[in-house]
């Protein structure tokens, strides 16, 4: 698996650990069961900590942990189950999280743009993406209709924009 | 919502009375993000809002969609502003009508005088809302033909008409008709003759031969039995036009599977295509709707076979002529007296 943050392929600074492994001194990911079992110790730790939802663990789980949480990570089980998305965008637009939204499991090239356009910033994916390949697909599209918590300006924005200044350059 | 046919049909439900245009985008984005979350991910025949709403009911789902669409609009970020729905609307203006009298001399003289075309008004022309004008419906249901087929020289002739008699504008309508929505009154007659002239003025829009049906098992690998070759059948049986206007008002849908395209679930009578054993059956269904009392047909009793289905139609149309009052559309009648006068027609003499 190759990860990709903020748009760079980058060294996995986080392992995550199953459930009845040891944590590491450093970064760490642990399942959502976890978290709650262990959660005063955890919260405690000296050390980055990420927890992973899978499809069903709302973030409202832990809505009340992301000010210790630096990482979620949303697992993808199969492309056509969605739900991550809008779990990330509730992270974002909800519970304002500005951690790292992490996208896991069936990351699939075509769906890199709109997981972006979600509120993930990294991306956990298949060996065989490279960066050309992340780059046509991640900007496949130029322009949005829906807004979204990328903050990228919309065509209605964009429409706006140039009525005001149509309207500008008939008076000036 | 929730609303669909296909294996599970459910007519829809309502959630919302209401949503101001500035605020429909964010309900919508509302409704699915509730699906999104909640809906079934374990079956992909349950992967549908219809099966989500059904099984948290129409309340629990108005619930959450309504909690998620205050926390949408807390963000603000989905609303659409008026004058982008007025520049949207802009597109969509109706085309600029001459002012004329609602009456048409031309009109009411060319209907006494060729019966064939009175009759073709009679079933296919259909009021419009600005004066002297008037809806034509090209019927693509001759007798024996295959429901919704046009050939090329047919759709060169109807998008000639198109042009010169509606504005250029032509729709394709879901009973697989095509609808020239703005005819001046005093052009229907040329506009007949010209439709006559291509074997598309078969005269009966709404009545028994005006079918829907899908491409069936002739075309789709999906199909469990033939379509095409029953419609053209039940078409044929039901030829005289004398009679279909007897019968009066009646949707035939065919489909031959499962998935519902030919929306048999809605039909007045509804024909289901199904395979038991490798041999084609037909499951008739009785009083579908999809009408302002929408209604799911309900299945008469057992398949009949390629050879019975035809006879079993008219048995039901001739039941439903025994039973009808004051002229009541079938329809009327089978909401009337329910299924059981046409359950007895059909089994008791088998």
């Amino acid at each position: 698996m190759k990860l990709i943050r903020n748009g760079t392929f980058v060294e996995d600074d986080f392992i995550t650990v199953g459930d009845g492994d040891q944590l590491p001194d450093g970064a760490a990911i642990v399942s959502l069961e976890r978290w709650q079992a262990e959660r005063e110790t955890l919260r405690a730790r000296n050390a980055p900590i990420g927890v992973r939802l899978q499809s069903g663990q709302e973030p409202g789980a832990i809505a009340d942990d992301l000010d210790r949480i630096d990482l979620v990570a949303l697992e993808f089980p199969i492309y056509r189950n969605g739900r991550a998305y809008s779990y990330a965008r509730i992270l974002r637009e909800r519970y304002g999280f500005k951690g790292e939204v992490r996208a896991v499991g069936n990351v699939l090239r075509d769906q890199f743009q709109f997981m972006i356009r979600c509120g993930f910033d990294a991306l956990e994916v298949t060996d065989n993406i490279t960066p050309e390949i992340w780059a046509e697909n991640a900007g496949s599209f130029s322009l949005f209709y829906q807004p979204s918590v990328d903050g990228k300006k919309t065509v209605l924005s964009l429409r706006q924009r140039l009525a005001a200044r149509a309207r500008e350059n008939a008076t000036a | 919502m929730g609303g669909g046919l296909g294996r599970t049909p459910m007519i829809g439900k309502k959630i919302a009375g209401f949503v101001p245009k500035e605020d429909l985008l964010a309900y919508l984005e509302a409704v699915m993000r509730v699906y999104n979350m909640y809906g079934r991910r374990d079956n992909i025949y349950k992967a549908r809002i219809k099966i989500l709403v059904h099984e948290i009911g129409v309340e629990e789902m108005t619930r959450q969609v309504e909690a998620e669409f205050a926390e949408l609009r807390k963000a603000g970020a989905l609303h659409l502003p008026l004058e982008e729905v007025a520049r949207i609307e802009a597109y969509f203006q109706p085309p600029s009508h001459e002012n004329l009298p609602d009456d048409s001399a031309e009109l009411n003289k060319a209907v006494l005088a060729d019966r064939d075309f009175a009759n073709w008004v009679k079933s296919n022309v259909a009021q419009h809302k600005v004066p002297g004008y008037a809806i034509v419906n090209i019927s693509l249901k001759p007798i024996g033909g295959v429901p919704g087929d046009c050939t090329s020289d047919q759709m060169d002739a109807v998008a000639g008409i198109a042009e010169k008699y509606s504005f250029d504008e032509l729709r394709v309508t879901h009973e697989q008709n095509l609808t020239l929505a703005h005819v001046r009154k005093k052009d229907l007659h040329a506009v007949y003759d010209l439709l006559k002239a291509h074997g598309l003025a078969t005269p009966n829009i709404g009545l028994i031969t005006d079918q829907i049906a899908c491409p069936g098992l002739d075309y789709c690998a999906l199909a469990n039995a033939r379509s095409i070759p029953l419609a053209q059948q039940i078409s044929e049986r039901f030829a005289d036009i004398e009679r279909q206007h007897e019968i009066g008002e009646l949707k035939i849908n065919t489909s031959g599977c499962i998935n519902a395209c030919g929306h048999h679930h809605v039909g007045h009578i509804g024909i289901l295509g199904v395979d038991k054993k490798g041999v084609e059956y037909y499951q008739v269904t009785l009083g579908g709707a999809a009408d302002e009392k929408t209604a799911i047909g309900d299945i008469v009793g057992r398949a009949f076979t390629e050879d019975e289905v035809v006879d079993a139609i008219e048995t039901i149309v001739t039941t439903y002529i025994g039973v009808r009052q004051n002229g009541e559309r079938f329809i009327d009648t089978y909401r009337r007296v329910g299924i059981d006068p046409f359950k007895e027609s059909l089994y008791e003499t088998h």
